[in-house]
């Protein structure tokens, strides 16, 4: 297998300036909350970067993760910068299939040991034996240990590898669980989200070239520079929350004006992601501003969270049958133990020796 | 795992928590109702049913004439309890809550009203408690049930009023504590002095309806 050439000189085979790559470096520098000196620095270390060899493992998905890096608003340099590392395992874009693609994955897992990065999407069914999801006939437990071995970290894309995600959600057939739930004696950064936006995902991978680690995480292993602050921190709309202005309907006369949908299920206030900053498809928005609430896909168990149209208010469960059921014990309860009372008093009426003056003195 | 906190605490917690909570009243509030009182043989000079309603009524909405003293804790009071039921039912998420589990919904108040109402019932809360420090009489009388009743009213106001602003924690984090509190509330009140907030009726009806019994003008 080829030694990887640095990323400057790609860079420059494929004619990318270097005021454009500056750019870039002054944006992710921008993007990831770093000090407005760090751009330079991002610059010059990207430069001399070795492309790291990354192989990336689909599980139980949908490939939206791989879909949405895709669409990482290309011809930008965010996604060349994906160009820049050597992506040798990815078994929907790649062009290999059958024996030569396992092949390439072997290959550079035993070229790169200890050093390349591992990217998982998707979830890993446990349940009998992990048969939900096999790839070459092995089950995606076996390909992840094998894989989580040699890697130097393990980046878990979009809210399924991260925390479990849709096939997590109740009653979980598969028992489909996260990376972090299988290996634990490896760093790893949860990019949540589903999918996750494609520049969080370059952006994680241009921080890992520049300072040769990991991004400062939270407490459920994302990167603070983007899962730092909740959509309903940054949304456009807040000034509408503050003011008590909630669209009622989707089309109603709040809805067109532009007012919080927080009544109409909007999960901003709890969901932290970088959508209302850094916006989709090429900046041109975020759910929010084509008028749907935010559905919380980057925290986990967003699916089992009660109707993605329920305000955060109401409850996830079913509260009203609890509470009728609960009426009827109660009131239940107190009847019989109400009869049991008056019987208890009848009796004692019945069975009352009179007192005499005998009694009083006691003979 | 906050998220997975706020989750329960959204679901099964507040399943747990309506569930003691309807329990507890329904058992309570029917046992209270049940046990009657001993039919009087008497010749009755009023109306049992118009002095009950009259009492209830009145003890809810008129001050009776007070010492210098009371009209501390009856001002106090009246302000914690008027801006608590406020608050209650009529800032939207709470409408939003209660349109989910009963079905029906009412329009809000401004923000702005809601964040004076609070206040107000924190403010009064904890004039209440010092007084109740201070008066030696209130003091003696006190026992670990009205610190543990004031504390259980007193953190939904005070989470709710933090999560409204943001104050101290992430929203997510405000939002579980807030929903905690109230569970806490719901859980400890059928079996607490926290009960009169259906038997004060019961009660002043009762009183009421003895002396409409007996002719008496109350």
């Amino acid at each position: 297998m080829k030694e990887h050439e640095t990323l400057g000189q790609r860079l420059q085979e494929q004619g990318i300036s270097r005021r454009s790559f500056l750019k870039f470096c002054a944006a992710m520098a921008t993007m990831m909350a770093l000090p407005p000196g760090s751009a330079q620095a991002i610059a010059a270390a990207l430069v001399q970067a070795k492309r790291p060899s990354v192989i990336w493992l689909s599980f139980q998905e949908c490939t939206g993760c791989t879909e949405s890096l895709t669409r990482s608003h290309s011809p930008t340099l965010e996604s060349l910068i994906f160009d820049m590392i050597s992506l040798d395992y990815h078994h929907t874009l790649q062009a290999a299939s059958g024996f030569g693609a396992e092949q390439a994955r072997e290959e550079a897992m035993q070229a790169f040991y200890g050093k390349y990065l591992l990217l998982v999407d998707g979830s890993i069914p446990l349940n009998d034996g992990g048969v939900y999801s096999t790839i070459a006939g092995r089950t995606n437990l076996d390909l992840l240990q094998e894989a989580a071995k040699g890697a130097a970290a393990i980046v878990a894309v979009g809210s399924c590898a991260a925390f479990g995600g849709l096939p997590n959600a109740q009653p979980n057939p598969t028992g489909a669980v996260a990376v972090s739930d299988i290996v634990k004696d490896k760093p790893i950064i949860n990019i949540s989200g589903c999918p996750p936006i494609p520049a969080v995902i370059t952006g994680v991978l241009a921080h890992y070239l520049t300072f040769g680690a990991l991004p400062a995480l939270d407490a459920l292993g994302r990167p603070k520079a983007f899962y730092g602050e909740t959509i309903h921190d940054r949304c456009y709309r807040r000034p509408m929350y503050e003011q008590g202005k909630f669209a009622k309907t989707f089309d109603d006369e709040g809805a067109r004006n532009g007012w919080c949908l927080y009544e109409l299920g909007c999960k901003g206030p709890t969901t932290h992601n970088a959508c209302a900053t850094t916006k989709w498809n090429g900046g041109a928005g975020f759910p929010i501003e084509a008028g749907h609430g935010c559905i919380g896909c980057s925290e986990p168990k967003f699916w089992d969270a009660g109707s993605f149209y329920a305000p955060l208010p109401a409850p996830a469960a079913d509260v009203s049958s609890v509470a009728k059921a609960a009426a009827v014990i109660g009131a239940g309860a107190a009847v019989a133990v109400s009869a049991m009372d008056r019987a208890k008093r009848q009796q004692a009426q019945r069975t009352r020796e009179k007192l005499t003056i005998a009694d009083l003195k006691g003979e | 795992m906050d998220q997975e906190m706020l989750l329960w605490v959204r679901g099964t917690g507040l399943q747990i928590a309506a569930a003691v909570f309807v329990i507890g009243m329904a058992y309570r509030m029917l046992h209270l109702l049940l046990l009657g009182r001993r039919q009087s043989l008497a010749e009755a000079r009023g109306s049992e049913w118009s002095g009950g309603l009259r009492t209830m009524l009145r003890r809810s909405f008129v001050l009776p004439r007070l010492s210098a003293r009371g009209k501390f804790t009856v001002i106090a009071g009246y302000l914690f309890h008027l801006g608590f039921f406020i608050t209650f039912f009529f800032l939207s998420q709470h409408i939003d809550l209660l349109r989910a589990v009963l079905g029906v919904h009412w329009p809000a108040l401004p923000r702005g009203v809601i964040d004076m109402t609070a206040v107000l019932s924190i403010a009064a809360m904890i004039a209440l408690l010092v007084h109740r420090f201070i008066d030696p009489v209130k003091r003696m009388l006190s026992d670990y049930q009205d610190y543990l009743t004031w504390l259980l009213s007193f953190l939904p106001l005070l989470t709710g009023f933090m999560l409204l602003r943001e104050i101290g924690f992430q929203y997510v984090t405000l939002l579980t504590l807030h929903i905690l509190s109230v569970e806490l509330l719901l859980i400890v009140a059928p079996f607490t002095k926290l009960a009169h907030m259906f038997s004060t009726f019961i009660a002043r009806w009762y009183n009421g309806a003895v002396n409409g019994f007996k002719g008496i003008e109350a």
